[in-house]
């Protein structure tokens, strides 16, 4: 926890009452603990990307180029011309105001420009302005404000105060998505060089060595070796796990936390156990090591070239169909994007899981199924031998990632698996999970330890969501199905919370699963003993 | 302020409207030149808007799914809140225009102490949104009684349920006392709430003193001051077959009623108002959810510098080798 | 994707319809020409004055019926001092005698559909029957 981080009975005192001065000032005062620092000069150079330079947010001279206002108006324009979700949510909204208590960063924080709507007029008065007629005549009357250099220090601070979790959408009348207002945003203040380095760093790195941590191929292998090691203490099994084989059935893509980040890591101890037990035929790259794309959160441009690698690696390996594994925003991009940007993957085949013979038909274009979808397949058909009661020393309730329940509509799937492989487990309040979950407070890109503040803020309401499921049921893990949420709700919970894991749900099938020749287990994959084993393992 | 503001331009816009009535010169302004001007705008902006949209395409299908999507057949698939066929994207957009699906779904979100986040219902919003859209809806239609003849049957049917209480007369019409309300709320609405109050704009409370304004005058009228309506179809019917005249027994608050009419369908393309063709565009809501089924084709799509695995297998030779990776080239 | 056909026509729709009242008075040959209601000959005289029985004729007749059915009263005093019988059919009537040239031709020009026959009975139509 970062030192500036205020206490949590300090942060839950949220002041709703909007300030004095009317919201077309644009003054923001970047305070530490609510922003994110710049992107490095190396990682933009690296992009190719505009503006490479030392510079802060907290500067008073942030070095934009000289014609940085052309440059934006420019760039509005361009993209009102090629996204009608753009020109459409800049025109229609009647700032009905159904969206404001929807966004966990305004719950969190009080904060009027993060009531959704408001991110959006941010912008939007801005098109009002130099875009309309009304606006050029008519100035603020008609909504209209000047393009000023604090309207891009605005523009920066809330921009990158959005996670793109698309919650608003859910309840606005006509759809209003500011996911989609933030990425244009975020897509304009690339091109004057504002963009954030943990958003930024990643991207380079995946571009460069495949995964958004910068590990290099022979550290994949290291981390992969490491895991079957490990899962041959476990369950003295030595599992194979097999690294860019040409001619797999299957490629498999996962967000590589899932091999360098814990708890990610028992996931994938998952992964590698089911896959071995059901003889799957499978192979992993290190090329496309990364099935995150922070891309997302750069530009449209930045998200199709790095998502590029995943069918190309399919082609190169001459694989059937591929697989993805446990990720949020990963999954926005496989389902709504990655067939557009870099489809149609004609060199593969529509995908049946050779286990059950099961015509996965909803991913027959795209040809990549999720594996929420693979496992509860393998359930349903009773192809896993599964010892529930090995999580009975977990009490589980399931955090919905956003972009998996709102831009993809996968829900039931991870109920059913978790039902399958635990019998205690209790959803949170129904306004906080499915097509209406809370975002963790730290997607798109805002997970790093210098926004711990706000990350903490937009945190809240999920936090709470848990706490409530933990005092009446006593729920001792929180699943989910994204490396986002695995890397940053465990700081949401211990802050908001306290007592309760979080962990993937394949982790949890790891523990249930009864393996053809395993030996005796007394603890899950983290060295917890089983329920009843207690005295055992100690002894 | 802002709402000050756009009142006293309302107030001021219908003053004018009055006394034009009664100024023989002016008449012929207010009754014929502006009607048919103000028709004119809304027929080519509104046009004109949609157009615009539709030559933006839809480069990606990113619809908001609020409901299971439909993958294993077994597991029952959102129909309506995750279509993933036509007929269900047609569905979820007339329950969507027609009921106010999204809008039915509000809550109100409030941080007690300790902290607990409780959400309570909140379907104010949707009741009054609801109530004045359909009530305009009816009283629109009621009103081609002045635009045609022979009245149609389906518009005397229409007057005859909306006066199906035989209060007075004429008969007291249930939307018009629903859309007052309705308005009332909304406007009470961005008042009391701080933060609606603090995001709304002249424009906002423009459009809803102007709505007020015509609902008002059209009430005044029919309950309180009387006019001749049957010179105003005379008008009505001038105006629609191109033949325009003001007849003398109309004046007052008949031009006011008119103006401020005018004064909304004109104004209807530069504003928000266009909710009403937008709605039906809003690609978060009229596209399947069948993302991995169906490729959607992005028209303007161009290739992109990638890292091909070529020169990454060239950058990282060395290391592959040594950790003993299949590779391309040895 | 940009579904082009779909919202043009979705438009052409929207414009044919908002403008329908001028196909169909195109249609049905309609003029601006008002109903043209058949006046007496016999008579100079109403109970109030014309401007006023142009706008509120319901007004007047509504009060009528509450003063003779609920209150017992059953004359009218006039604006010019003249008294008559608070009856639709015995007054009013006795001098626009004929309702579908008289009462019918505005009320059916304006879609209004008073329920004062839905107790009181045209006396032409009346005769009509017995004869």
């Amino acid at each position: 926890m970062a030192e500036h981080t205020p206490k949590p009975e300090e942060l839950s005192k949220v002041d709703y009452h909007p300030p004095k001065k009317g919201w077309m000032d644009p003054h923001v005062e970047f305070r530490k603990g609510t922003f994110c620092y710049s992107a490095l000069a190396k990682n933009i150079e690296y992009l190719g990307m505009p503006n490479p330079r030392e510079w802060q947010p907290f500067d008073a001279d942030w070095k934009l180029p000289p014609n940085w206002k052309q440059i934006i108006l420019d760039g509005m324009k361009e993209r009102l011309e090629k996204y009608r979700s753009f020109r459409l949510f800049m025109d229609i909204c009647v700032r009905c105001g159904a969206c404001a208590d929807k966004c966990h960063f305004y719950v969190g924080s009080g904060d009027p420009k993060n009531m959704p709507v408001l991110r959006a007029e941010l912008i939007r008065s801005i098109y009002r302005r130099y875009f309309t007629p009304a606006g050029r005549m008519f100035g603020p009357l008609a909504g209209g404000r000047e393009l000023t250099e604090e309207v891009i220090k605005e523009w920066f601070y809330y921009f990158y105060q959005c996670t793109e979790c698309r919650r608003c959408s859910v309840f606005c009348p006509y759809g209003i998505d500011q996911a989609e207002i933030t990425i244009i945003g975020r897509e304009l203040l690339n091109l004057i060089g504002c963009n954030i380095n943990w958003v930024i760093e990643p991207a380079a790195n995946c571009f460069r060595t495949g995964n958004h941590l910068g590990i290099q191929p022979h550290g994949f292998k290291d981390s992969i070796d490491f895991a079957v090691d490990e899962l041959e203490d476990i369950t003295g099994i030595r599992v194979e796990a097999p690294i860019m084989k040409k001619g797999a059935e299957v490629l498999f893509i996962m967000p590589s936390a899932d091999y360098f980040a814990s708890p990610h890591y028992y996931t994938l101890l998952g992964y590698l156990m089911l896959f071995h037990e059901i003889g799957l035929d499978y192979t992993m790259s290190a090329f496309a090591g990364e099935g995150g794309n922070f891309g997302l959160f750069t530009s449209h441009e930045m998200m199709k070239r790095l998502n590029a690698k995943i069918y190309e690696e399919a082609k190169r390996l001459k694989v059937k169909w591929i697989l993805g594994g446990e990720c949020g925003h990963m999954w926005r991009v496989a389902h709504q994007y990655m067939n557009t940007l870099n489809g149609p993957p004609d060199f593969l085949e529509a995908p049946v899981s050779p286990i059950t013979g099961t015509r996965f038909e909803n991913a027959k274009s795209t040809k990549m199924v999720h594996i929420m979808e693979f496992t509860a397949d393998l359930i349903h058909n009773g192809k896993l031998k599964l010892d529930k009661s090995r999580n009975d020393h977990w009490k589980v309730t399931h955090h919905d990632p956003c972009n998996v329940a709102r831009g993809m509509g996968l829900l039931e799937e991870p109920r059913y698996v978790i039902n399958g492989v635990c019998n205690h487990f209790h959803d949170m309040p129904e306004n906080t999970i499915r097509e209406q979950t809370f975002c963790c407070g730290s997607g798109a890109g805002l997970g790093t330890d210098e926004n711990m503040e706000m990350r903490m803020r937009g945190g809240l309401p999920r936090g709470n969501a848990v706490k409530f499921v933990k005092e009446k049921h006593g729920v001792n893990l929180l699943t989910t199905i994204c490396a986002i949420d695995k890397a940053t709700l465990p700081a949401v919970v211990d802050y908001w919370v306290g007592g309760v894991e979080v962990g993937g749900i394949h982790e949890l099938v790891g523990n249930a699963l009864v393996m053809k020749g395993e030996k005796e287990r007394t603890a899950d994959l983290r060295g917890t003993p089983f329920a009843g084993k207690e005295v055992k393992a100690h002894a | 302020m802002n709402a000050l503001l756009s009142l006293i331009v309302v107030l001021v816009l219908g003053a004018l409207a009055y006394v034009g009535g009664s100024v023989e010169g002016l008449r012929t302004l207010f009754g014929v030149i502006i009607p048919y001007a103000a028709i004119l705008t809304f027929l080519v902006g509104v046009a004109y808007r949609v157009v615009r949209w539709a030559l933006s395409p839809v480069p990606f299908r990113i619809t908001t799914t609020c409901g299971q999507q439909k993958s294993l057949p077994w597991i029952k698939a959102g129909y309506l809140e995750s279509p993933s066929t036509t007929l269900g994207v047609s569905l979820r957009m007339a329950l969507e225009v027609l009921l106010f699906r999204s809008l039915f779904r509000n809550t109100k979100a409030e941080l007690r102490s300790g902290p607990q986040l409780v959400y309570g219902e909140n379907k104010y919003l949707w009741l009054a949104a609801l109530a004045f859209h359909w009530s305009f809806l009816i009283i629109f239609l009621r009103h081609l009684r002045f635009f045609m003849q022979p009245v149609p049957a389906f518009v005397n049917l229409l007057s005859g349920v909306d006066g199906f209480f035989q209060i007075g007369a004429p008969v007291l019409y249930i939307t018009d006392i629903v859309i007052l309300v309705a308005l009332a709320y909304l406007l009470w609405r961005r008042f009391r709430d701080p933060q609606v109050r603090y995001i709304s704009l002249f424009t906002d409370y423009f459009a809803l003193f102007l709505l007020i304004g015509l609902a008002g005058s059209g009430v005044l009228m029919r309950y309180f001051f009387r006019p001749d309506i049957v010179a105003i179809k005379e008008l009505a019917l001038g105006l629609v077959t191109f033949t325009p005249a003001v007849p003398v027994q109309v004046g007052g608050l008949f031009f006011v009623h008119l103006f401020l009419l005018s004064l909304l369908i004109a104004y209807f393309p530069f504003s928000k108002l266009m909710h009403f063709a937008g709605v039906f565009l809003s690609p978060t809501r009229n596209l399947a959810n069948n993302n991995r089924a169906k490729r959607h084709v992005n028209p303007w799509d161009y290739p992109v510098k990638v890292h091909t695995y070529a020169e990454w297998e060239e950058e990282f030779h060395d290391k592959i080798k040594a950790a003993g990776l299949p590779m391309e080239k040895e | 994707m940009r579904d082009k056909g779909l919202i043009f026509t979705g438009l052409v729709l929207f414009l044919v319809l908002i403008t329908f009242p001028v196909w169909y008075d195109l249609a049905a040959g309609t003029t601006s020409k008002g109903p043209d209601p058949k006046l007496p000959t016999a008579e100079k005289d109403c109970v109030a004055p014309l401007e006023y029985m142009r706008t509120s004729h319901m007004d007047l007749l509504l009060s009528w019926r509450d003063q003779v059915v609920r209150q017992d009263r059953l004359t009218y005093k006039a604006f010019d001092g003249k008294t008559y019988d608070m009856r639709l059919t015995g007054t009013c009537l006795k001098c626009h005698t004929n309702k579908e040239e008289f009462c019918d031709r505005c009320h059916t020009y304006v879609g209004v559909a008073p329920y004062c026959w839905e107790c009181h009975i045209d006396p032409a139509l009346a005769q009509r029957s017995r004869g």
